[in-house]
């Protein structure tokens, strides 16, 4: 309906994925914020199971578009079928997960629609009853608060983890799922899948990790690994890596965690030489209690610990590991 | 093959950073600069490209005067010529508004491919290759991994997904891809290149020159616009333990085990 203010899920093997109900949940606080209905719109093939498990949360109603085209996903269906259904309802706001998906798409529905897009967002509210949409440009040492300008559509996509898919309410019964109608008959597929595949079997699956020795760029050379291993042998937890260990081949990708690996939430975690950058922070901030050991005392994952030793971690992992197995008294 | 690689100038990685007078933008007077990492790696992609077919790279940038020594770092490279669109009436810009004129001037230039970084180090939007795709009516592929040389009027690449899955695509040309960081090792200025990129042309193009009107880009055509830009205030302070690292191991350990109680 005219006015409203959409969150559009993302799908996985069919399902929800996580992320959507986190915009399911930052769409909730604009829709209080600004007193406007909010209403969810899943797109796919035989998708309605998945808008089923959506239409359980507090939502006005779940708009389904389904649709052939719409599997496997490609960027020219997607910003056509979405592109149709704005058009034809107008609704104010449009609100994505900011995942590589939306990434691949979502821009070249902006530049369709002339949208204006405000893109990995953190936070919002509303100022004199103007939204007000906060990101962190420059790596994440800055903020900015960001406004639309103009008319037209505008679409919003939010940082994984900035909101919490719990926080997503539910609804006193399920809302009523619509058939949202869109001809994609004439849309030509410019894209062609080959081939889907992962280069590493993800062997270990860290998100069950109750501890976690994540490694950075600190710690220099691969040879050097042993002393996080023996760290991480004797808090019984998981090595786990930022980004450049895993490019420079000093642990498989499984192992990575951040924006392009995996997401985890131990009871511990502890940050050895990884300066923090957003892609490895979204990955690791909603662990139970972090630690950090970095000899830049500015590096940002300080701002993200609950605990922080400035200094050369081949001095402080040595320690480290020798005050642990004293404790357990192994 | 004619490839067309967006590159943006941008403070670099450790630069301290001022916010400016006015309180929304970044006070760039004095500041060390870079390419935009993912454009370099960009650039890279398109000399491979345009080695192995014999064809050339041209470098596009949308900047002030200053970003010329960006256009002559990637001239250095290797690029064959530069367009520059410097003009008062480009500045202040957001995604959309600076897309607008990227796809208006590569456009003009009908390459066969156009390349750039995944997203800005600096405005992290993430969106100027896709939006300019689609201001041209060309298909796009973005978080690039790999590229092959095209055959039969296609190209094959791959993409990253997330959560470690990849996946080879092909897409006709004339396409724009997004490239990640980290695709090939990017090379260095040799000092030939250097002495080299002073000869070869760089253009200078204002809105008039691409048949934009002023209102059309930079401030005055932008969708989305910095209201205030600030320095976040730290929302946990860690506690940092000192002393030397025994001492502060042993005191992280008792932290960890009676405060926290994850031991």
């Amino acid at each position: 309906m005219a006015g409203a203010i959409w969150a559009v899920t993302q799908l996985e093997k069919g399902e929800p994925k996580g992320v959507s109900y986190e915009t399911i949940a930052a769409g909730q606080k604009l829709a209080a914020a600004l007193g406007k209905p909010l209403e969810a719109i899943v797109l796919g093939a035989g998708a309605r199971g998945a808008a089923e498990k959506v239409a359980a949360r507090k939502v006005e109603r779940v708009r389904l578009v389904d649709d052939a085209r719409l599997d496997p996903y490609a960027p020219d269906p997607y910003t056509a079928a979405l592109r149709l259904a704005v058009e034809a309802e107008q609704p104010d706001y449009v609100l994505f997960p900011h995942t590589y998906q939306v990434r691949d798409w979502v821009p070249r529905l902006a530049a369709a629609l002339d949208a204006g897009f405000i893109s990995d967002v953190i936070d919002l509210r509303a100022d004199g009853g103007e939204p007000v949409f906060v990101r962190q440009p420059y790596q994440g040492k800055l903020n900015a608060d960001c406004v639309f300008a103009g008319s037209g559509p505008r679409l919003v996509s939010f940082q994984a983890g900035a909101f919490l898919a719990d926080d997503a309410e539910q609804g006193d019964a399920a809302a009523e799922i619509v058939e949202q109608a869109v001809d994609l008959s004439g849309v030509d597929v410019r894209t062609q899948v080959l081939d889907t595949f992962q280069e590493v079997e993800n062997k270990v699956d860290l998100s069950r990790a109750e501890v976690i020795v994540a490694v950075g760029r600190g710690i220099g050379k691969q040879e050097n690994l042993g002393l996080v291993e023996e760290l991480a042998a004797a808090l019984g937890g998981q090595v786990a890596a930022s980004r450049p260990v895993c490019d420079n081949e000093w642990l498989p990708m499984d192992r990575q965690i951040g924006s392009s690996g995996q997401t985890v939430a131990p009871r511990l975690y502890l940050a050895v030489g990884i300066s923090g950058a957003i892609q490895h922070l979204v990955g690791m901030k909603n662990s139970g209690t972090i630690v950090a050991i970095n000899k830049d005392p500015n590096a940002p994952i300080f701002s993200v610990a609950d605990y922080g030793i400035v200094g050369d971690l081949f001095e402080v992992l040595p320690a480290l590991t020798a005050k642990v197995k004293e404790i357990r008294g192994a | 093959m004619k490839i067309l690689v967006c590159i943006k100038q941008v403070p670099e990685r450790d630069a301290r950073l001022r916010i400016a007078p006015g309180g929304t933008s970044v006070d760039t007077s004095g500041v060390a600069t870079e390419i935009n990492e993912s454009d370099q790696y960009a650039l890279e992609a398109g000399l491979r490209l345009a080695e192995g077919s014999g064809g050339e790279v041209v470098a596009l940038l949308l900047g002030p005067d200053g970003a010329e020594e960006a256009i002559r770092r990637a001239l250095a490279m290797g690029a064959a010529r530069a367009i520059h669109l410097n003009d008062a009436a480009f500045q202040g810009g957001d995604a959309s508004a600076t897309a607008k004129a990227l796809a208006a001037a590569a456009g003009a230039e009908s390459p066969d491919l156009i390349l750039t970084g995944l997203q800005s180090d600096d405005a992290g939007w993430s969106q100027t290759g896709v939006l300019v795709a689609e201001r041209l009516g060309w298909p796009s592929a973005t978080l690039i991994m790999e590229i092959e040389p095209p055959a039969d009027g296609r190209i094959k690449v791959k993409r990253e997904l997330e959560s470690g899955w990849f996946q080879w695509i092909t897409l006709p040309l004339p396409a724009v891809l997004t490239i990640q960081s980290g695709i090939y090792p990017v090379r260095y200025a040799t000092l030939k290149g250097i002495m080299g990129a002073k000869k070869k042309e760089m253009k200078k193009l204002a809105p008039a020159d691409l048949g934009l009107e002023p209102g059309q880009v930079g401030a005055a055509g932008r969708r989305v616009e910095v209201r205030r830009l600030y320095v976040p205030e730290k929302t946990a302070e860690a506690e940092i333990l000192q002393g030397d690292a025994a001492t502060a191991a042993a005191a992280l350990v008792d932290r960890l085990k009676k405060e926290a109680k994850v031991l």
